[in-house]
């Protein structure tokens, strides 16, 4: 017999021996968080289709099988973990059951069971993108957040923001850019970067007669976004940048760099 | 005349309210065809078809909380670290996980012996630092606590980048590390981390990269 799981909202599993300091601590930690999935709320069920229903002690392909649901029968669906589903029986066991399982099931109803799953379909008709880069600033380490919002498919409006670590001085970046992308359906889609923005440099305190300064600094780039699974791309790029500098000439920059995103 | 006009009237009338009645009906057949029809019930369950949407189920895949430990800053000694992070479970073997935390530095061997010597003033002691990583969850399993209790768990290595704000300056961090998730029920994990972040430090002079070791318990809870 497998032990109990669960124990701190399954509340007829109390221990009757073990420590009263522990059951104290896990008492007052279930009046702190008061379980979301205990509110008395409505669930989905769906009928097992399939000779069984297996159910894992926890939502990976490792958790041992400890519960199988017989056909006809009715499971309620509690929450979802990345691709399983928490489950519970009509006589109260709990326990996790892998996406592919579910999709064999039938609603109440006699329908097949099927999830909404972003895909590529979805890829290409994005509306939002936020991610994360990093990369070479020439020569000097490079991190940068970004989001795009999709006017169309094919033409995007980003709002980056970078930090850059150089050996004498640090750079913080904002940039508006227009990115357009000539073949939206593609699934390794190239795109064109335009844009502007402000570079601020700070120099490193161990050099002196240095200041602050803020400049303004424009992005041309190309790079390319792969469409890895689910919501997440690759993507990758290259831009030239020219910072208009207040005292010398004007300083250009290659720029490198690369990352994930997900999409919405 | 009047008897001819009475049997016109008693046929026509019957017959129009024949052909009012059958009229009736055909209407009642066009409208409720169910009451007659023998093919479908007469009383139709009031169920709703629709698929189950990936919005209907809560989805739990983020975990956020709070965490407190001890970080060494290389040569300037050990201190209270403490922070934020956020993780966002792509797959079931995959996270990934954004930080965010705050220590102080304490004093160099050499400013300790020297006795007055001060490297860094107070304010420059201070150490921000936050990162964008990438777990994995190496060895996910079970913890038993007795004969009666299971909990899932799972061993994870993570590493990533960031920025690290020490001495006034800002320097570019990798961090790579070690951690044990421990499930308390489906939504709160307990969390012991081990990490290095690793940065190029000129402030003894020379360029050197300095490891930096961090040893936290955190709290989280997935929604």
């Amino acid at each position: 017999m497998r032990p109990e799981r669960s124990f701190l909202v399954i509340s007829n599993a109390w221990p009757l021996s073990p420590s009263p300091v522990f059951i104290s601590i896990l008492l007052l930690l279930q009046c702190l968080f008061v379980s979301p999935g205990y509110a008395g709320e409505e669930y989905y069920e769906v009928r097992v289709a399939e000779p069984y229903l297996e159910m894992h002690t926890g939502p990976g392909r490792g958790y041992p099988v400890f519960h199988v649901v017989d056909r006809g029968e009715l499971v309620k669906v509690i929450k979802r973990r990345t691709d399983w589903f928490m489950v519970r029986t009509q006589r109260g066991k709990q326990g996790w059951v892998k996406r592919a399982d579910m999709e064999l099931t039938l609603t109440p109803d006699g329908e097949p069971t099927q999830f909404a799953e972003a895909g590529f379909g979805d890829f290409t008709r994005r509306r939002w993108e936020a991610g994360f880069l990093a990369g070479d600033f020439e020569g000097a380490n490079i991190m940068s957040v970004y989001t795009d919002y999709y006017l169309t498919q094919n033409l995007s409006i980003e709002l980056s923001m970078s930090q850059v670590f150089g050996n004498y001085s640090d750079a913080l970046t904002a940039s508006v850019n227009l990115l357009a992308q000539p073949f939206p359906e593609w699934r390794l889609s190239p795109f064109f970067l335009l844009g502007t923005g402000a570079f601020y440099t700070d120099p490193n305190v161990t050099l002196v007669n240095e200041q602050d300064r803020t400049e303004q600094i424009s992005n041309v780039g190309l790079g390319v976004r792969w469409y890895l699974t689910r919501r997440f791309i690759v993507r990758a790029e290259y831009q030239n940048h020219v910072i208009f500098q207040n005292k010398d000439d004007n300083q250009e920059i290659n720029e490198w760099k690369a990352g994930f995103a997900f999409f919405f | 005349m009047e008897s001819r006009v009475c049997i016109f009237l008693l046929r026509i009338v019957p017959l129009l309210v024949l052909q009012g009645l059958t009229s009736g009906c055909s209407l009642l057949r066009t409208e409720e065809p169910v009451i007659f029809s023998e093919s479908e019930p007469v009383i139709k369950p009031g169920i709703e078809r629709r698929t189950i949407t990936e919005a209907d189920i809560d989805s739990e895949d983020f975990e956020v909380g709070a965490f407190v430990g001890v970080m060494s800053i290389e040569d300037f000694g050990s201190n209270v670290v403490y922070g934020v992070r956020a993780a966002y479970h792509t797959t079931e073997d995959f996270f990934f996980e954004v930080g965010a935390g705050t220590t102080q530095a304490g004093k160099t061997s050499y400013e300790t012996l020297s006795g007055g010597a001060q490297l860094l003033t107070g304010s420059q002691r201070d150490l921000n630092y936050y990162n964008i990583s990438l777990g994995y969850n190496v060895l996910p399993g079970e913890g038993f606590i007795t004969s009666r209790y299971a909990f899932n768990s799972a061993l994870y290595v993570i590493a990533g980048a960031g920025d690290t704000e020490f001495a006034d300056d800002s320097h570019f961090t990798f961090n790579v590390g070690m951690g044990y998730r421990f499930l308390m029920n489906d939504w709160v994990a307990l969390h012991l981390d081990f990490k290095d972040h690793i940065f190029e430090s000129d402030l003894l002079g020379t360029d050197k990269y300095t490891h930096n070791l961090e040893g936290t318990v955190g709290l989280t809870m997935f929604f």
